[in-house]
């Protein structure tokens, strides 16, 4: 083992002798395989680890015991919306009957799983305030491509060939412009106003012959609500474009907005945000997105039909010429749907409704008990998450964002979202979700408070965080420089089998 | 309100704390014209209620026939320590290792799963993951376009169709250009890539071609002759894209091996549930000189301040949160746990067991043809195939269609996806996996006899069959 430190954990290749590992499957001569020409086939054998399964336990549980999760504790990374994830969610993704369903299984077989989509489609709808949903999108970012190819065919349909730029504030997530990007429009961005809001006269003044889209996240990234919406919504579609909704923070106003009545022509939903499927690490994920009327002829397929029989199927090839086409194969990613789905008949309307009042009921307590530790730099009512800032306590310490990071993990917190929005400076984005208990969020305001006090009586304590993780700062202008990518000493397996 | 930890007196308190009266006045930036009142959707279930109704759901599904239907998407045995491992909620319930010292579990299971697939492929750099098969073929075309900065791609039409499909959405908006190359129409390697026809739309000066996207094994099952293609696209400076199931490389020729520049597939088949779509794993590899081209996280090797080894993500700056709109992709959350799930999966059968399931699947799918031809549905093609294959049936829906009702989910009929193509119209598309029993095999060919006994391809059942085949068309 090459590790120092013994929190570390030797990589599957090293744990490898040949020899190790096997019995779960029959093994077949080799004679199975003369058919194929030897052209065909591999040259050797690949040199994959060979691990007992005592062991292959052992090396994921000891990995997993290095991360940081919600089940372990406090995660308020901004803009993510890290919400406990339910337990009966993941049984019911797993139910033989929605696990073992073939995406290309007949209609007739699928009766369960097409039903469930349908009402999830359903659900969405309402909550979205928008005329129909696709499912199809595998991810938010997934989503805004969907939902700007479908403005990009709206307006080829009109024969308007001339809208060229969607327009994207500056605090706006970065898949925003890349969005715009990939689908084949020059992003435009545009400064907020000082209150942390959109510029509703600077964007009066891009719009234009040229606007196919604006694309807003609302509550913003900041947390904020739009409050000059109504006039922006209404210049955006006087201008003939389409207004965009980024619902990454939909987890605020459940029950209390509704992007399709305010106007929007389109919205993506993030179910491991809002609806708790779960992060996975980084995903799976699903990006729904909700259409108003005008975008409804192009929403992708297969969509998901209800026959007056009330029998459900899958719309067929071709069937609706007007849709912009596959965003992906098959359906969508139905087993992150079913966890949606199982979370929103547990909570229901109203508890949905609950959810995000309690949400923003936590973000604005553990925003008043920050203010005065940090720089608070909006202090109206905030949503469901809220930006803080270090820029005080840099002036005054020399103690940054990141440091203040990295020190809440010794302090046993994920620290949250640090340097987004890039509008503010040395930001942090906090997002306490409606799943931590009072006690948590005290406990959070009490360390951050203590780390501050620290920044002046002993700045190098944070200059060096963390103390107590498993591994502390990493070099990684080294890992960009030089890309280790792979394992190269990986041992050969005995090949060809011995029959 | 299930899930929530606080009481009313916690609520109480933090309104008094807040300094406001009420929850309402949180929401008072919501301007009075905005505010909805309310969601119209059924009350809460109680976990008793909610287990009822999801299994009531999950019922209703069929599951339970002998399945020959492949088509992208894989049964295959799962070890029971994959799902055992993956409900670990140190991994499921942690999101982006945004922050590595906290993050080493994911970060090391990304790296070492960047490296079996490398092995796998024979390509030297592996992202962290796509959403799918598909997406991933998307985005090795787009690829392609930027490292040659040409705008046209040749795609055979034997990749997945629903990956050509998602190709043409992804390309509607960049101005990119998809065409089709032929297939051979007869003789022994009909239905894989025509290299003349291939040839000659390489030639063609004022379109040069960025990319050549061929499937191996095919959509048909077919397998192409890979190394001729990547010698006949490099000759004409476009790059080979090779669209791969990784379950087949523990046998067949990698697209290191054959020369791919670029490789994608869907990596369900690396033990992850069929659930009727997803999730699954787009994966995606490159030769190292592409490396600053791939899109999607990458995870590296390096060291913290005290020399330790360690891993975190790196040359980020090909990402949408650093470049913003001159990102390589929009891509941010992925797959990570269905790559952890086939890297555990790999893990648990280790390389003479992945072996062992792909020429398993391949002995089975032997016997299947077998059966079949003595069942009166000889092969369409004659190349050779590892697991998949087409068969001739007369009026292949309506036989799909009268095997359902005996038991047997008979593959796909392949008129269903290449309309346009008349030689395809009386074909089923049928698989052989592991898990394909002895029993299954002899109940399909049984099934079959009967069913064209019954039918004769002119008898009322056969109409009737194929009248009601209607609603289970795709």
């Amino acid at each position: 083992m090459t590790v120092s430190g013994n929190r570390l954990v030797p990589t599957i290749f090293e744990r490898s002798r040949p020899g190790r590992g096997g019995a779960k499957v029959p093994h077949p001569g080799n004679a199975v395989l003369d058919r194929i020409p030897a052209d065909q086939l591999r040259s050797e054998g690949p040199r994959l680890p060979e691990v007992s399964e005592p062991e292959l336990v052992r090396h994921y549980v000891n990995l997993s015991q290095l991360n940081y999760a919600v089940d372990t504790g406090f995660y308020p990374l901004g803009s993510c919306t890290m919400k406990y994830n339910p337990k009966i969610d993941e049984w019911a993704a797993r139910l033989d009957g929605f696990a073992s369903l073939h995406p290309l299984a007949p209609d007739e077989l699928a009766q369960g799983t097409l039903q469930l989509l349908w009402e999830l489609e359903q659900a969405l709808a309402e909550i979205s305030g928008m005329k129909a949903v696709t499912l199809q999108p595998a991810a938010g970012a997934h989503g805004e491509l969907t939902g700007i190819l479908m403005v990009r065919a709206y307006h080829r349909s009109r024969g308007d060939l001339e809208r060229t730029e969607v327009l994207v504030p500056d605090s706006a997530h970065g898949t925003n412009p890349a969005t715009a990007s990939m689908a084949g429009f020059k992003t435009v961005s545009i400064p907020s106003a000082p209150d942390g809001g959109v510029d509703v006269e600077a964007f009066r003044a891009a719009l234009g012959p040229r606007t196919a889209a604006v694309m807003i996240t609302n509550p913003s990234t900041l947390g904020l609500f739009e409050a000059r919406l109504c006039e922006l919504l209404d210049a955006v579609h006087e201008a003939g474009a389409l207004a965009y909704m980024d619902g990454a923070n939909l987890n605020a106003v459940m029950g209390r907005f509704k992007p399709g009545e305010a106007g929007f022509d389109a919205v993506h939903i993030n179910v491991h945000k809002t609806f708790s499927t779960p992060h996975g690490g980084g995903g799976p994920g699903a990006g729904p997105v909700g259409v108003g009327e005008r975008l409804m002829p192009f929403l992708p397929g297969p969509r998901v039909l209800r026959e007056p029989d009330g029998r459900f199927r899958l719309e067929r090839e071709g069937e609706r010429p007007t849709s912009i086409g596959r965003m992906r194969a098959f359906a969508g990613s139905t087993g992150v749907l079913v966890r949606a789905y199982a979370y929103i008949r547990a909570l229901g309307g109203s508890g949905l409704c609950e959810v995000s009042e309690e949400a923003v009921l936590a973000a604005n307590y553990l925003k008043k008990k920050l203010t005065g530790i940090l720089d608070v730099p909006f202090e109206r009512a905030c949503m469901h998450e809220f930006v803080a800032s270090a820029a005080s306590l840099k002036a005054r310490t020399g103690i940054r964002t990141l440091d203040v990071a990295k020190r809440l993990i010794d302090y046993g917190y994920h620290p949250p979202t640090i340097y987004f929005p890039l509008t503010v400076e040395e930001a942090m984005l906090i997002e306490p979700t409606e799943s931590e208990s009072l006690e948590t969020l005290d406990a959070f305001a009490d360390a951050m408070a203590r780390i501050v006090a620290e920044a002046a009586d002993d700045p190098e304590l944070l200059h060096a965080a963390p103390h107590d993780s498993p591994v502390r700062r990493l070099d990684e202008t080294t890992a960009a420089r030089q890309p280790n990518l792979r394992w190269q000493a990986m041992t050969g397996a005995q090949n060809p089998c011995p029959d | 309100m299930a899930y929530s930890p606080h009481t009313s007196d916690d609520r109480t308190r933090m309104l008094e704390a807040i300094g406001v009266g009420s929850v309402d006045e949180l929401f008072a930036d919501i301007p009075e014209s905005l505010r909805a009142h309310g969601l119209e959707l059924p009350p809460p279930d109680t976990e008793v209620e909610l287990s009822e109704r999801l299994r009531r759901l999950a019922g209703l599904n069929r599951v339970d026939l002998a399945s020959f239907l492949g088509a992208g998407a894989y049964r295959h045995f799962v070890p029971a320590v994959v799902d055992q491992l993956l409900l670990r909620g140190e991994f499921y319930t942690a999101y982006t290792p945004y922050q590595p010292e906290i993050s080493q579990g994911t970060l090391q299971t990304i790296y070492e799963y960047q490296s079996m697939l490398a092995e796998l492929t024979g390509l030297d750099v592996v992202s962290a993951s796509h959403y799918d098969g598909a997406t991933a073929t998307a985005e090795a075309a787009l690829m392609a376009c930027r490292a040659t900065r040409r705008e046209r791609v040749l795609v055979s039409p034997a990749v997945h169709p629903h990956y050509r499909q998602t190709l043409a959405t992804y390309f509607a908006g960049g101005g990119v250009v998809a065409d089709e190359i032929p297939l051979i129409s007869e003789g022994p390697a009909v239905g894989t890539t025509d290299l003349a026809a291939l040839e000659a739309l390489l030639n063609d000066k004022d379109r040069p071609v960025a990319g050549v996207v061929v499937a191996n094994p095919s959509f048909l099952g077919l397998l192409e002759p890979m190394a001729e293609i990547g010698r006949l696209a490099h000759a004409a400076g476009a790059l080979f894209v090779a669209v791969i199931e990784p379950v087949s490389l523990a046998v067949l020729a990698t697209p290191g091996q054959y020369g791919a520049d670029i490789a994608a597939g869907e990596g369900q088949p690396l033990g992850i549930p069929l659930s009727f779509g997803g999730p699954y794993l787009g994966i995606l590899a490159c030769k190292e000189p592409l490396v600053r081209q791939i899109p999607g996280r990458l995870v590296g090797m390096t060291t913290d301040v005290d020399g330790r080894r360690a891993f975190v993500m790196t040359l980020r700056a090909r990402e949408q949160d650093i470049r913003r709109e001159k990102a390589s992709s929009n891509i941010c959350t992925n797959q990570a746990l269905c790559a952890l799930a086939a890297a555990i999966y790999i893990g648990a059968l280790g390389p003479h067991g992945l072996r062992d399931v792909a020429a398993l699947g391949a002995a089975r799918a032997a016997e299947l043809e077998k059966a079949l031809v003595a069942a009166g549905a000889p092969r369409v093609h004659s190349g050779p195939y590892l697991n998949e294959f087409a068969v001739r049936v007369p009026d292949a829906r309506a036989v799909h269609k009268g095997l359902l009702a005996r038991g047997i989910l008979a593959g796909l009929p392949l008129g269903d996806v290449y309309p346009q193509d008349r030689t395809l119209a009386d074909a089923l598309l049928v698989c052989a996996t592991e898990v394909t029993t002895e029993a299954d095999v002899a109940a399909f060919a049984a099934a079959l006899r009967a069913e064209l006994a019954s039918t004769d391809g002119t008898g009322p059942a056969s109409a009737a069959a194929a009248a009601s085949a209607k609603g289970a068309d795709r």
